[in-house]
């Protein structure tokens, strides 16, 4: 996906193939055509289960909603390569989500605008793919979970902070 | 069968100086051929912990010490294994003892680190998982720490003021040992009254990154004996497991757990199978042990080890800690060094400083933080990428 911003800044993802854009995106993972596991990020060219020298993979889009099984959060600026959108920082959090499907907890950064106080372990959370970072000619995009309560949004919308 | 024990043990105290790693390795290695009463042209083989931070130099550690040292034509090994590099290049001259290529092995580790967050090396590469979960998701060890620590909260209604209390136990544990860098009292409020860094885990909860440097001497019982070291402590097993597939448990620096679909969930996880084969090589067994040094990289990591290495059942560890079990002078004390809370972590160096403490308290020579009577001890710590190190040691 590319698409122009107002700011003359073109989305693009932060890195490729990991996950899909648009309304309902989702994490890009491969299955092992031989066994069946799964794996986020894709495999390379072998097959991880001990048992199985499977050498052929098939692109599969993951679960969009899991289930928090932990979260935590960053007060303090990571160091490089993260960079930081914000000057000052903003904390952000994080959390590793359980796919109920896949058997597999994944990690990533909660969405813009919600904390560790709007989270549970054992909380629904949805796939968003919001911007990282930006420079003069592009906005990078990244994967991030964002939580849900009955279907809807809690706390702010993305659009605010946007 | 013969076995390998402990002849010396030595180490540069930890803290923040900025000096060449080598220099901190120098002074460990000599501490422990002094502390063996036996001179350097005795040791026959050198099994150097690597660093990564320290440019070339740091990547044949083994060569660097023993040139630092003086060329002897010893033979030399170089492990790296993150967090568990003492822990094995300590096995890689066990095994040369055990194989009967040499009878004097030193095994030496030392580190020099930056400031603030462990980070990547620089440069960009988008292939490393270690430098990804940085750029993708500002993921730094603390992030793991306090995942962890939340789980814990979650699954067993472990409190922030249970993982202050780590803290606390281990500052008064530290506050006597020459080795520590950080020798302060800290109460359960000074912790709880520091920043919060990664929820719900505060400054006082992480542990810092440090210099240090740590050595021991390894030799056969045989020539121990020969050269008339008596009753040296015994190394009576040295883990370093990989996981069971599925790992079905994040680790750093992983963005994503394996999948169980396709294979059930291995029986045991990881970190306990880390000591369940300390146990097993070694014939010792949890209800046998006087102490235990753990890798309590956070606070909360620190109940999750007496779990891990089967103190207590899942979900026990808070009831252990409170009851003063892990405290010196109960049952079976955790970290009596001080643990990293009060060393900080000192990369190569961190298992074998581990290794000399258990020693120290196993001869009676801990002074200020002595369990009384030990007689076995068991160390724990994980590598970065699925490396197990735990080594275990007895009278």
């Amino acid at each position: 996906m590319s698409e122009t911003l107002g700011a003359n800044l073109t989305q693009v993802p932060a890195i490729d193939g990991w996950f899909t854009t648009g309304d309902k995106p989702a994490l890009i993972g491969n299955k092992c055509t031989t066994c069946g596991t799964v794996f986020f990020p894709k495999a390379a060219n072998y097959c991880r289960n001990p048992d199985c020298d499977g050498a052929e993979f098939t692109d599969a889009e993951l679960s969009r909603h899991g289930r928090v099984w932990s979260f935590t959060d960053a007060q303090y600026q990571p160091p490089p390569p993260y960079i930081t959108r914000t000057d000052p920082y903003q904390p952000f959090a994080l959390a590793a989500v359980e796919l109920e499907a896949e058997q597999m907890v994944i990690l990533g950064q909660i969405a813009d605008g919600f904390g560790v106080a709007d989270l549970a372990v054992g909380q629904q959370v949805e796939l968003v793919v919001e911007p990282l970072f930006s420079d003069d000619e592009h906005e990078y995009l990244v994967y991030r979970w964002r939580p849900v309560t009955n279907g809807g949004q809690v706390g702010k919308s993305e659009v605010e902070s946007a | 069968m013969s076995h390998v024990v402990v002849a010396g043990v030595g180490m540069h105290p930890w803290g923040k100086w900025g000096r060449n790693f080598v220099e901190y390795g120098v002074a460990a290695a000599r501490a422990a051929i002094a502390d063996a009463g036996i001179g350097w042209r005795d040791v026959q083989f050198v099994s150097g912990a690597d660093t990564m931070r320290n440019g070339y130099p740091g990547y044949v550690s083994g060569a660097t010490f023993a040139q630092a040292l003086g060329w002897t034509g010893a033979r030399v090994a170089s492990s790296y294994a993150a967090c568990a590099s003492g822990a094995t290049a300590m096995e890689v001259a066990r095994a040369e003892i055990l194989a009967g290529r040499c009878e004097v092995a030193m095994v030496v580790g030392a580190d020099t680190t930056p400031k603030g967050f462990l980070a990547p090396n620089a440069g960009d590469r988008p292939d490393d998982p270690d430098w990804l979960r940085f750029r993708l998701l500002g993921a730094t060890n603390p992030t793991y720490f306090g995942l962890y620590a939340r789980r814990r909260m979650a699954l067993y209604g472990a409190t922030e003021r249970d993982f202050a209390l780590v803290r606390s136990k281990n500052a008064k544990h530290g506050l006597n040992n020459p080795n520590a860098r950080y020798r302060k009292d800290f109460s359960v409020e000074d912790v709880l009254g520091s920043a919060m860094v990664a929820d719900p885990l505060r400054l006082l909860e992480i542990c810092a990154t440090s210099d240090g440097g740590a050595a021991v001497i390894l030799t056969s019982a045989e020539w121990a004996k020969r050269r008339g070291i008596t009753k040296p402590v015994q190394v009576r097993a040295i883990s370093t497991v990989t996981p069971s597939f599925p790992q079905t448990v994040i680790e750093m620096p992983n963005f994503s757990t394996d999948s169980g679909v396709a294979v059930p969930d291995a029986v045991t996880p990881f970190k306990s199978a880390i000591a369940a084969a300390a146990y097993q090589e070694s014939g010792i067994g949890p209800e046998d042990l006087s102490l235990a040094e753990v890798y309590d990289l956070s606070s909360a990591l620190e109940l999750d080890w007496y779990e891990d290495i089967a103190l207590c059942k899942a979900g026990e560890a808070e009831k252990l800690l409170h009851d003063g079990d892990t405290t010196i002078g109960g049952r079976i004390p955790v970290n009596p060094s001080g643990g990293l809370a009060c060393f900080g972590e000192a990369v190569p160096a961190q298992a074998l400083a581990q290794v000399c403490e258990v020693v120290w308290q196993l001869r009676g020579q801990a002074t200020g933080r002595q369990v009384e009577g030990a007689t076995s001890g068991i160390t724990a710590n994980q590598g970065l990428f699925g490396h197990g190190s735990s080594v275990l040691l007895s009278t």
